[in-house]
């Protein structure tokens, strides 16, 4: 590659998690005085790669240089030491303090061993007018800020440390396009001043407007490394595709013929600035995938559905009906017969201490009272029912739902849900963190499920899945749909290039007009 | 694992209780001038009913990972109403009864209220109201005292001996977990009540009547608690609007609490628990006077049992390796 001697190479650095392999002998180069854009689909390492860089994860092997000199971080302030400061994707501000106080929490000046409160709001002002933030003064108090302030805060932060590379997970995905406009060129002003920037963002008009080198990650693997302009978005796509089907899915039925309304009927929903004009239609029998990049909408659609969300505007029609969802408890009656597999099954799906018995038997608990008090006899043997069911392996109903294995834990909220013996069944990203086999059993039930006359909304983030279980794939980009694939149209280019928002044969580095409104 | 294990495991804190409390007794008694008669067993009852009543009011709510401060002044407040009302014939004191526990249970729900729709946080919420219950006491009963015909011969029912031996305020307190306890923790709603101490959101999003449950187990916890104020006006036929009484009655009901194994993080224990934690809490008191100790230092030993039985509690967490979890 042209350019200066490289400041910072990673060689062979590989790392696993449990089984699976999040880098796999990854390479890594960056210079100073660069941009250099990391891409890859959801799940490619980079996480794991920046995590590595930070100091946060430590590598199983491979080696670090900076400078040719070999380092290793043990901690993330080590990586700090080392002139490496991270903007993660989840803001790290405390929210209770000011922002003066934040851009300095690791290291405040201090006097007599006090905090110098005059010079730290000097160093705090410095450090914002660095990144291009003085309109926010350094006594507010950082929950005060809207969120784009606060990712300018963020970068202050940053800053502050002196850093010499700059690494930006997804720094801009909760910006507005003029805030978006000021980083870009706050960016290539540090740049400029001889920093070193990785920049990840799944926003390819902002990949192509600001770096200089392009490293395309796959697998946990840089696959590809070039100069920024030199491939057209067709072969930055395909060089993403490449994930391996690890996975046997049940085969897909023809699609039935439906007479009469469909089971579930979304017009035009919305919902703040996250969820825009959304139809999704959903009959018995089918699973709906829901696709594109993590955080484009997905979960909202799923918590509108479910009614957790308020000032909701469009229709929702289960069987031609138009419907108000103002409560889970609603949405899970007999009359709507909703159900909702959450994503983060250890705060919204369990109630950890508790038994498995009366984790699974919670959400159906109506079913098996009478007069409110419990029918402890018919409770057992619904809870054993739904046990045989799954194939949950557990020694004995009475042992707490915290001591299972992560996919024996989802088969419990999955088991709980299907008590109810909901008509409509909603899933966000099920199989996120569980092992294979229990997600071949999943894949199985759904189209079990189905085939028993369910409507099925099913929401990933592993593409193989939405292609091996799904009739059909709504994309969304941004809250909106972004497009519909039916049947064989189902592809892994297919998905990946709507999910970034890209048309297919598109022209290369060209800047898409984007959030227009 | 068998079945009677797991049994053990999910009454493990009750049953620690219940030995506390046994073994404290069995001191008592055994060093006791009168030795193990009617008499002596009739008063540690007496005394002992008070707080495992409030006690039992606090289980409700720490169940569900709140915690009530005001509950000693609701007994305080219901002991001075019933010292008016527990008056007349039989048919004026049962309504009067009736009226008392109502005016327990409407504190308790005005709590409920204010953590429901008022978003305030449990702690703030029955301060604030508990301060105000005690100053409906003190507007209702300036000077100590009870009502010219107050019914004394339906107080002595209560606390007295049935058969001329086992005291009727056990037999009350018993009534009492059959009739409240026992249906709550076999109801849907509940189940609900654990399920929002152990996780509010997971309770949400499977569709619980979140609502409901917190609301019930105020309401509940100001019935048990009013219920306690009409027993103590059972023991002395007055009432009175004593500051002291409501914060004592409060901070050992969360004592009694703990040391009945109830978790203050809510989502697991008993009020059955509860109930030896403070008969086993009261029990520290009467050991005292055995001994001929000066009463003065009650509260130095009811500390330390506290505070060594709550240590005993916390070994597990010796075993613990992932450091997380301590934060769980």
């Amino acid at each position: 590659m042209d350019g200066p001697a490289p400041l910072f190479r990673m060689e062979g650095v590989s790392k696993s998690y449990g089984g699976v392999r999040a880098l796999d002998q990854a390479d890594l180069t960056i210079s100073a005085g660069r941009v250099h854009a990391i891409l890859g689909e959801n799940g490619a390492g980079k996480s794991t790669l920046i995590k590595v860089m930070a100091g946060v994860v430590a590598p199983d092997g491979g080696r670090m240089t900076m400078e040719g000199r070999d380092v290793a971080f043990a901690t993330p302030a080590a990586a700090q030491a080392a002139g490496i400061a991270c903007i993660f994707q989840e803001l790290s501000l405390v929210p209770e303090l000011s922002v003066a106080d934040n851009i300095l929490i690791n290291r405040p000046p201090k006097r007599f061993g006090l905090i110098d409160r005059r010079r730290q709001r000097q160093m705090a002002e410095a450090a914002l007018a660095r990144a291009g933030a003085t309109d926010i003064h350094p006594r507010t108090p950082v929950k005060d800020l809207p969120l784009s302030r606060r990712q300018m805060v963020e970068i202050a932060k940053a800053l502050a440390r002196d850093p010499r590379i700059l690494i930006l997970d997804e720094a801009t995905s909760a910006l507005t396009a003029a805030d978006v406009e000021r980083v870009l060129t706050l960016l290539r002003r540090l740049r400029d001043e001889g920093l070193a920037l990785a920049y990840i963002s799944h926003r390819m008009h902002e990949i192509a407007e600001i770096s200089d080198d392009c490293t395309i990650f796959r697998n946990g693997r840089n696959v590809a490394t070039y100069l920024a302009g030199t491939k057209s978005h067709d072969e930055v796509v395909e060089l993403m595709i490449g994930r391996e089907y690890r996975h046997v899915f049940p085969p897909k039925p023809a699609p039935r013929r439906q007479g009469g309304p469909p089971r579930l009927e979304l017009r035009g929903l919305s919902w703040t600035n996250r969820l825009k004009d959304i139809s999704l239609t959903a009959s018995a029998g089918e699973i709906v995938g829901l696709g594109g990049l993590d955080g484009q909408g997905q979960r909202e659609l799923l918590l509108a559905l479910f009614g957790a969300l308020t000032g909701l505007t469009g229709e929702i029609r289960i069987e031609g009906t138009p419907v108000g969802i103002g409560s889970p408890r609603q949405a899970k009656g007999k009359r709507l017969g909703m159900a909702l597999i959450p994503e983060d099954r250890k705060t919204e799906g369990l109630m950890l201490p508790m038994s498995v018995g009366q984790n699974l038997s919670f959400a159906a608990l109506d079913d098996h009272a009478r007069f409110g008090i419990i029918d402890r006899s018919g409770e057992a043997r619904a809870i054993k029912e739904a046990i045989d069911a799954l194939s949950i392996k557990v020694a004995k109903v009475a042992m707490p739902v915290a001591s299972l294995s992560g996919g024996n834990q989802q088969k419990v909220v999955i088991g709980k849900w299907l008590m109810t013996a909901p008509r409509i069944i909603l899933l966000n990203d099920p199989t996120r963190g569980i092992d294979v086999g229990t997600k071949q059993e999943i894949y199985g039930l759904l189209r079990r499920l189905a085939d028993a006359d369910a409507a099925i909304v099913f929401y990933s983030t592993d593409y193989a899945e939405l292609i091996g279980c799904c009739d059909r794939v709504l994309v969304l980009y941004d809250g909106r749909v972004k497009r519909t694939l039916v049947g064989d149209e189902i592809t892994e280019k297919a998905l990946i290039a709507s999910a970034l928002n890209l048309d297919f044969g598109g022209a290369p580095a060209e800047r898409a007009p984007e959030r227009a409104s | 694992m068998r079945e009677w294990r797991f049994w053990l495991a999910e009454n493990r804190s009750t049953l620690a209780a219940f030995a506390i409390f046994i073994a404290m007794f069995w001191i008592y008694v055994g060093n006791h001038p009168a030795g193990f008669t009617a008499n002596v067993v009739q008063t540690a009852a007496n005394k002992g009913v008070l707080l495992a009543l409030v006690a039992m009011a606090q289980t409700m709510v720490v169940i569900t990972a709140g915690i009530d401060l005001s509950v000693g002044m609701t007994f305080v407040l219901c002991n001075c109403l019933a010292s008016q009302l527990l008056a007349g014939d039989a048919w004026r004191t049962g309504v009067g009864l009736v009226l008392v526990l109502a005016a327990g249970a409407a504190c308790g729900a005005v709590n409920g209220l204010l953590v429901i729709f008022g978003r305030l946080q449990p702690i703030v919420a029955t301060i604030a109201s508990g301060a105000i219950y005690f100053g409906l006491a003190l507007w209702l009963r300036p000077d100590p005292g009870g009502a010219s015909d107050f019914n004394s011969d339906f107080a002595d029912l209560f606390t007295g001996k049935l058969w001329g031996k086992i005291p009727a305020s056990l037999v009350t307190l018993a009534a009492v977990a059959l009739v409240v306890w026992f249906p709550f923790s076999r109801s849907a709603i509940g189940r609900t009540a654990y399920a929002v101490g152990s996780s509010e959101l997971s309770a949400y999003m499977s569709g619980a009547p979140v609502r409901a449950a917190k609301f019930l187990v105020y309401t509940l916890a100001g019935l048990l608690a009013g219920l306690g104020g009409v027993f103590l006006t059972f023991l002395t036929y007055s009432g009175e609007a004593s500051a002291a009484n409501g914060g004592t009655y409060t901070l050992y009901s969360i004592a009694a609490v703990v040391l009945g194994g109830v978790s203050l993080f809510g989502g697991s224990g008993s009020a059955i628990g509860a109930i030896f934690g403070a008969l086993a809490f009261r029990a520290i008191g009467d050991l005292l006077f055995v001994f001929d100790i000066e009463p003065l230092w009650q509260p130095l030993f009811q500390g330390m049992v506290l505070l060594a039985s709550v240590s005993i509690g916390a070994t597990r967490l010796i075993g613990v390796r992932n450091r997380l979890d301590l934060f769980g």
